[in-house]
């Protein structure tokens, strides 16, 4: 018996070391961190109808997320939702089309192509609301009206395109580009290579940098404030509701929003999943 | 007709150039520009003065609001690189499963996906007087009364940043780890080197870019926040763009403008020191 477990652990492939159980403590309490308080908010957007905006709970009702169906009573959370939701599919869909091609375009080096990258990457990291007051000035210097789809759409985009390329370079790396050129060598053309070789290939990512383009453009709200013009975007309209009431109607925004948030984070798993299961097939 | 290689990158970058020299580089320069105008409660007259700057750099309360923000982005970056860090190792070498991986990887990241806004008052009812945290500690015998300075504090703050910005120093750093080859620690281990020289020669070494992108990350959220210091300090402390934000209501252009610049400048002096010490382009574009 003795010996046999000698032999275990000196072989060494299984044993775990100390720093194994630090840092998997480490995880665990960050997890619960993460998620404490969030479980807070998703218990109570269950809070009775007399109850407040902290524990203990009064009962359990439904009435705080009928309150935000209520047209009207509360601002108007699903008028807003809707508005978000289309934004941010336009927003992302120009992400993927217009980041994808520039980071093809980036797999070798041209002119000015060092320039265009710390373009990128000033653009990422500029303080948010600095770019919508930049944007704003601008409308306001031109007499053109600041709008959801004209300037709320271009402030948005100098966040997420940044993001779709840097992403874009990761997928790339894994690209091994003799695929291309085997296609290339059994006279593909140009748009052949590019439909039936490199966006099959790359499809997980390209997704991927979707799903990224449209939370970070549905949650977006410093660079939106001073841009998005007289229509509210939902984060507008839950900072707004912030600053007006304390009731546990925002706690159930909250638990509303994360579950979209989760439905969109397993379809696209799934689809993911799908493509991957079929290409083992084939 | 072929195009030269170089013509076909300038057509597949063209649309991402426009919309950032349009949409990013014209309204920086727009904000320069105005940051020298004078302007009256009626209106902006094209002008250059120093007026704005003079009276920005002047005040002490400039002063006072960028140390308090420089003070939380050092502390709220150490705390989230040793997290960060440690998580991303974790994951990447301690973690055999692939599927374990991932899952532990979308719990980390599945709060991201909800909105900011959100995340920060999610801490309200958790750390407030009557809240979930004071009543499990009275629960435990653990204080006997409510502890004061959780809410509406510059911990409330540290508190809120770290748990909105982790995730940013985790993804980069563990996408540098896993480039780094196994076989590489494995040698280092047979040739006997401590778990620590293997740490601090091989490992850090090997994954400062994704260090220095997340400090970036992390640095620069925190250096542009909005909303966290305004709802969680209880008005204690200002932000710098908070601030900068009231001028704006008060359509006080010019003088705002002013703050864009100094905050862009303080910004980007900081980022490019970060980015001397790897060459992130290389790394990323590689």
């Amino acid at each position: 018996m003795v010996v046999r477990l000698q032999a275990r652990s000196s072989d060494g492939s299984r044993a775990r070391p100390w720093t194994f159980y630090a840092l998997a403590s480490l995880l665990t309490a960050f997890l619960i961190f993460l998620y404490g308080p969030m479980l807070v908010i998703y218990l109570l957007s269950f809070q009775g109808p007399n109850g407040g905006v902290t524990f203990p709970m009064v009962g359990t009702s439904l009435v705080w997320f009928e309150d935000i169906l209520k047209r009207g009573q509360m601002a108007n959370i699903p008028v807003s939702f809707g508005r978000s939701i289309t934004l941010a599919m336009l927003v992302s869909l120009l992400t993927v089309a217009i980041s994808v091609a520039a980071g093809l375009g980036f797999r070798r080096r041209f002119p000015g192509s060092g320039g265009l990258f710390y373009l990128a990457v000033a653009s990422l990291v500029m303080p948010s609301l600095l770019v919508g007051f930049g944007i704003a000035l601008g409308f306001q210097v031109l007499g053109w009206q600041a709008g959801l789809f004209t300037s709320a759409l271009a402030a948005q985009l100098t966040w997420t395109l940044p993001f779709g390329l840097f992403a874009m370079f990761a997928v790339i790396n894994r690209f091994d580009r003799s695929y291309e050129e085997a296609a290339s060598d059994l006279g593909a053309s140009a748009w052949q290579r590019l439909a039936y070789v490199l966006v099959p290939i790359l499809l997980p990512g390209i997704i991927g940098i979707f799903i990224g383009a449209l939370t970070l453009s549905y949650d977006e709200y410093a660079r939106t404030t001073l841009t998005a013009g007289s229509r509210n975007t939902l984060p507008l309209e839950i900072y707004a509701l912030i600053s007006s009431s304390t009731s546990p109607t925002l706690f159930a925004i909250g638990t509303l929003t994360t579950a979209v948030s989760f439905i969109t984070i397993g379809v696209s798993l799934g689809v993911v999943r799908h493509i991957q299961r079929r290409r083992l097939r084939a | 007709m072929r195009l030269p290689p170089y013509a076909v990158s300038w057509l597949q970058v063209s649309p991402l150039a426009l919309i950032l020299t349009v949409f990013f580089a014209a309204p920086t320069v727009l904000f320069v520009v105005v940051s020298f105008f004078d302007y009256d409660r009626i209106g902006l007259y094209p002008a250059f003065i120093l007026d704005n700057y003079r009276e920005l750099l002047t005040t002490p309360a400039t002063l006072r609001v960028y140390v308090s923000s420089l003070k939380f982005a050092v502390i709220v970056w150490a705390i989230t690189l040793f997290l960060g860090f440690n998580i991303a190792y974790f994951l990447i070498f301690h973690v055999r499963s692939a599927v374990v991986r991932t899952v532990l990887f979308l719990l980390c990241a599945i709060p991201f996906w909800t909105s900011g806004i959100i995340r920060t008052i999610a801490w309200i009812p958790f750390l407030g007087r009557n809240g979930a945290f004071n009543q499990l500690l009275m629960e435990l015998h653990i204080t006997a009364q409510p502890l004061e300075f959780l809410l509406f504090s510059d911990f409330a703050v540290i508190i809120t940043y770290v748990h909105l910005f982790t995730l940013l120093m985790v993804g980069p750093i563990a996408n540098s780890l896993t480039k780094i080859d196994p076989l590489l620690l494995e040698a280092a281990r047979d040739a006997g080197a401590s778990r620590w020289r293997t740490m601090t020669e091989i490992v850090i070494p090997l994954s400062k870019t994704g260090i220095a992108l997340g400090s970036i990350l992390v640095f620069t959220q925190v250096m542009g926040d909005y909303f966290v210091v305004k709802q969680m300090s209880g008005g204690q402390s200002a932000s710098i763009v908070s601030a900068l934000s009231t001028e704006i209501q008060a359509m006080q252009y010019p003088p705002a403008a002013a703050s864009a610049v100094v905050l862009v400048v303080f910004v980007a002096v900081m980022v490019a020191a970060m980015m001397r010490l790897v060459d992130v382009r290389k790394e990323l574009a590689r």
